[in-house]
């Protein structure tokens, strides 16, 4: 009786491996565990159904721990198909030592515009090893509610932003700005990356810092020091020990009119906000009417070739779909916040996102000054921007010392700086 | 009668599972810690350098900076702890050792609790106390009408380190408190009766017998305390980041450490420059500790009763 039934099993396994023989299973690295719902419900049947043959597994590691799982499972041949990339120097590391292959070449690429692919090049751009998949905006959210109750209007200058937020000091029902400095990170991200590009040009400026022609301690890099010292009166109460998740709480909850904000945060907040108070959002106000605007759009996500696979030619076919239109789509509706990188406009369902999203229409773009080469030395000049912007905020070093001490830092390990 | 002793195997097998485990799990990995400072990256390659780390972790002003922060700050932590962890719990068990107080039990167990807690929850929950946006604490001093004394302590750089090293204090005081207790119950009633008859009662009893006969347990406490300080790491970490803000204000040799090994962020993790931090530390605990062994504990009197 026994024998049969293990008989029986037998050949339905081999049955079974038989039948799904053609098919090619890629698995995919990644680090978005949240995602995994719709990776499993939207985007893989959608891929599925348009290449028959090709079996797509979405296999997510811990954010935290997903650099190093990657690590270990590439240098141990067991790592998947296709790899989620993180921008600039992880992945560089990964195609240098030869663990992410060369997509130069692949067609979908020309859907790409360079800034959009500067996370995934090579420093001389002349390779291109993964597919973007999404970016990130930097802007100010609001709440239309508390704007209406005060007959205020999104400023569209920097004068009529101290403006706007004099006046929900003055009538004291909300707190101007959520922000505090006890986790460095806002105040750098969420003040400095975010307000900075006003003031040195975007791209230029970035660049500008790069080949080493403009420094640190330039008007440009300065002045939005003095900017965040400025918000300083404009925050809540014991904003010293305020974390990131406070801020947000502050905001979700009505309390607080203003958010400095990444558009991620339309994902997070539209659920617990619930219909409570609806959202705005405004760009980076600029220094006087007219003036070009510039945001931060910063690649943030994706997605490369494992140089090992044994399915290059399906890999391939599934990179060239990520690169298309109609990824696109899907995933920005997916994920409203996390924004296409395709130079082909994406229709998007959420107003929110829409909003953030048109800012690229009449804003020059740039990406986080601090994220290419600049942040490869000791010191590192990430972190230390979180220090200085958090400093600067608390009043304890002025916007001329920080900034000296940053270009002090960057001048004694980087090369183009020191002349 | 040339009979020699045959070599008595059952001591080495009795000690053997302890050596082995111990130097499975502690020594080879203290000189695996200790060798790999004396590396570091040549273009790629694992190069020997000999004390070169030190002398950029010494010599460089940048790391040089960072070090000493780090070791004034874990100082000053420590200093904290002897200042009012100990004597507090001397304090408590006196108290508790008193005949006349009701509820000891109750009241040993209630301050014994926060110590079997995780340092993450104490962290976040005085995190929140503490909070000036939904905290208890503003609240608190509102009701008696001193909010005005209230400030987001955590986030001033003048008062983060010390409000920290007053959480770890409530959170361990039990221990001393335990130990001195203990040693407390241990003096003999005939000491302490002989000394009433002398007329030597209340606090000039506590300062004259009892004291002395517990001054070795205050001397363990001591090192005990040095070394868990000059090793913390976690009660930082938790509440203020790896990047022990504001401004480095609650840096200690822990989290300075621990930032250089794993990396944080954008900064990739740097294995030898932490494994030289780590040997540092490693020599300022073995010097304190060897101070306190050869100078203090030596000239510790021990009466037999």
């Amino acid at each position: 009786m026994t024998g049969t039934l293990r008989l029986a099993l037998l050949a339905s396994t081999v049955l079974a491996g038989a039948a799904s023989a053609q098919d090619v299973t890629l698995t995919i690295e990644s680090w978005r565990n949240d995602d995994l719902q719709i990776w499993q419900d939207t985007i893989i049947p959608a891929f599925e159904e348009a290449n028959p043959g090709i079996k797509i597994d979405f296999a997510p590691t811990a954010p935290a721990e997903y650099n190093a799982v990657l690590n270990s499972k590439l240098d141990a041949g067991s790592a998947g198909d296709l790899i989620t990339c993180r921008p600039f120097d992880a992945s560089l590391d990964l195609f240098k030592s030869g663990k992410l292959a060369d997509l130069t070449d692949l067609e979908a690429m020309s859907n790409f515009s360079n800034v959009a692919k500067s996370a995934w090049q090579t420093d001389d751009g002349a390779s291109t090893f993964c597919v973007p998949m999404a970016s990130v905006i930097h802007g100010f959210m609001y709440n239309k509610q508390a704007f209406e109750e005060l007959g205020i209007q999104p400023p569209k200058t920097v004068d009529e932003f101290y403006a706007v937020l004099d006046k929900i000091k003055e009538d004291g029902s909300y707190i101007p700005m959520a922000m505090g400095t006890a986790d460095q990170w806002e105040a750098a991200t969420m003040g400095y990356q975010n307000i900075g590009p006003t003031y040195w040009k975007g791209e230029q400026g970035r660049q500008a810092l790069i080949d080493g022609s403009q420094k640190l301690t330039d008007e440009g890099w300065v002045e939005p020091f003095r900017q965040l010292a400025r918000w300083k009166d404009y925050l809540g109460d014991g904003f010293e020990a305020q974390t990131y998740p406070d801020s947000q709480n502050l905001f979700t909850l009505g309390r607080a009119a203003i958010y400095p904000a990444g558009s991620w945060e339309i994902g997070v907040f539209t659920p617990q906000i619930d219909g409570a108070f609806e959202m705005g959002a405004f760009p980076p106000p600029v220094p006087a009417a007219g003036d070009t605007c510039y945001i931060s759009d910063h690649t943030d996500i994706a997605m490369g070739m494992n140089a090992a696979t044994e399915h290059p030619e399906a890999a391939r076919t599934f990179l060239n779909w990520v690169g298309s239109p109609e990824f696109a789509t899907l995933y920005a509706n997916s994920l409203p916040g996390f924004f296409s990188l395709n130079s082909t406009p994406v229709e998007m369902q959420d107003p929110l996102a829409q909003e953030f999203v048109s800012w690229r229409e009449s804003c020059e773009p740039t990406i986080r000054s601090t994220y290419q080469i600049l942040s490869r030395g000791t010191p590192n000049l990430e972190n230390e921007t979180w220090n200085a912007s958090a400093n600067v905020i608390n009043g304890v070093e002025t916007p001329e010392d920080a900034a000296a001490r940053l270009q002090e830092g960057l001048a004694s390990w980087y090369e183009p700086q020191q002349q | 009668m040339a009979q020699r002793k045959s070599f008595r195997w059952h001591i080495a097998v009795f000690l053997a599972p302890a050596v082995l485990v111990y130097t499975a799990i502690m020594i080879v990995p203290l000189i695996g810690t200790l060798n790999l400072s004396l590396f570091n990256l040549d273009e790629g390659n694992r190069i020997f350098v000999g004390l070169r780390n030190f002398a950029t972790l010494f010599g460089d002003p940048r790391w040089s900076g960072a070090f000493w922060n780090a070791l004034a700050n874990n100082a000053w932590f420590f200093l904290v702890h002897m200042l009012v962890q100990n004597p507090v719990g001397v304090m408590l068990a006196a108290l508790l050792s008193s005949p006349r107080l009701r509820m000891a039990a109750f009241y040993r167990t209630a301050i014994f609790i926060p110590t079997i807690l995780s340092f993450v929850i104490v962290g976040f929950v005085w995190k929140l106390i503490l909070s000036p946006i939904w905290g208890i604490a503003p609240g608190m001093l509102d009701a008696v009408g001193l909010k005005s004394l209230f400030a987001p302590w955590l986030g001033r750089e003048g008062t983060a380190l010390t409000t920290l090293a007053l959480i770890s204090v409530w959170q361990f005081v039990g221990i001393p408190m335990m130990l001195i207790y203990a040693a407390l119950l241990s003096i003999p009633d005939e000491v302490i009766e002989a000394a009433e008859m002398d007329g030597v009662t209340g606090w000039s009893q506590f300062w004259k017998i009892k004291l002395p006969l517990i001054l070795p347990s205050i001397g363990i406490i001591s090192i005990l305390t040095f070394v868990g300080n000059f090793n913390a790491f976690d009660l930082i970490y938790v509440s203020q980041g790896a990047l022990a803000g504001p401004n480095f204000s609650t840096d200690i040799l822990g989290t300075f450490l621990y930032r250089t090994f794993f990396g944080f962020q954008l900064q990739l993790g740097d294995p030898h420059m932490g494994a030289t931090i780590a040997t540092a530390m490693f020599g300022i605990i073995l010097v304190g500790v060897c101070l306190y062994l050869f100078t203090i504990q030596t000239r510790l009197r021990r009466y037999q009763f």
